[in-house]
């Protein structure tokens, strides 16, 4: 086996393959992540403008920025992680680029994404 | 590398290595050759590139032509171990730490801020322009009038003998003869290493 075959081998059958909704940066989304509190397990909701989506295969990870009591929160989360229990996908937004840093600077009426029509 | 997420769902960096089948191609002993020594052999090799010396070498221990041969002292005091014996990754366990040794990457002519972690003058003020990176003085003056032996200074840095210590071994699989090792490696992808392992 080369690399390539050897680590898609190990990829394939040591990482559960995880299926969410398809959602692009732009997009409202609620991801349903599982917390592990001592033995006890809980959800906790994080709901936000997902900024990019980065990386391929089993690394990639996606961005998600909300705004918290005035201070913007961004959460990285692995795409395969298996402590994401299920993502919402809340709106679909319309935006012209696959990263879109540029929402962090815009404060107000200005932060607002326009929604898809249907 | 590629990462795996453990019993407890923590994403773990890791690498792949393939451990074996390594096949023992001869028993160094202390009366004939002076020390105690294993010598294995690991992945096949073409006939066409073996040396005539190498495949009479090879058709002694009974096997096939190969690429890579390795010899380990200090092995398992009551070892019993003969000619062709196969060594698979079924001699690790799950969780116990191994060492691995490598040849670092190349990095060719480096200076000595990235060769001996010196720091630079640190600021591009104070009178300097062009010697941010520079290694500063080497020495006394008239006496010794020369540099003494083993200053750090720049050059050839990389392509060496590295031994990482205490990987912890992530996954063992079997079928594949794989091992999944926590971390990074020395070396290039694709190169060769020496997992060593002391008991």
């Amino acid at each position: 086996m080369n690399r390539a075959e050897t680590i898609k081998y190990v990829e394939d059958t040591y990482i559960e393959k995880r299926v969410f909704p398809v959602f692009k940066a732009g997009d409202t989304i609620t991801v349903h992540y599982k917390i592990k509190e001592g033995t006890k397990e809980r959800i906790q909701n994080f709901q936000g403008v997902v900024l990019q989506r980065s990386g391929k295969g089993i690394n990639q990870t996606f961005t998600v920025r909300k705004i918290s009591g005035n201070i913007g929160v961004e959460r990285i989360f692995p795409a395969s992680s298996p402590f994401i229990d299920k993502i919402d996908v809340n709106k679909k937004g319309v935006v012209r680029r696959a990263r879109i840093f540029y929402l962090r600077k815009l404060r107000g009426k200005k932060a607002r994404i326009r929604e898809e029509r249907v | 590398m590629t990462s795996i997420y453990d019993g407890n769902g923590k994403n773990i960096p890791c690498t792949i290595i393939e451990a074996g089948p390594c096949i023992v191609t001869q028993l160094r002993t202390k009366e004939h050759d002076g020390y105690e020594a294993i010598q294995m052999a690991f992945e096949d090799q073409k006939e066409k590139h073996t040396t005539r010396a190498m495949k009479g070498h090879f058709a002694k221990a009974g096997v096939t032509p190969k690429k890579v041969i390795a010899e380990f002292t200090r092995f398992e005091a009551d070892h019993q171990k003969v000619f062709g014996d196969i060594l698979r990754v079924d001699i690790f366990t799950e969780g116990e730490f191994i060492d691995v040794v490598g040849t670092s990457k190349g990095k060719g002519f480096q200076g000595v801020v990235k060769r001996h972690h010196f720091h630079g003058v640190g600021e591009a003020t104070h009178g300097q322009h062009n010697r941010l990176r520079a290694p500063g003085s080497v020495g006394a003056s008239s006496w010794p009038s020369r540099v003494f032996p083993g200053i750090r200074m720049a050059g050839r840095m990389g392509g060496k003998k590295v031994k990482v210590i205490n990987l912890q071994v992530v996954k063992i699989i079997l079928e594949k003869n794989l091992v999944l090792v926590k971390g990074a490696v020395p070396g290039a992808n694709n190169s060769y290493v020496i997992i060593e392992r002391y008991l």
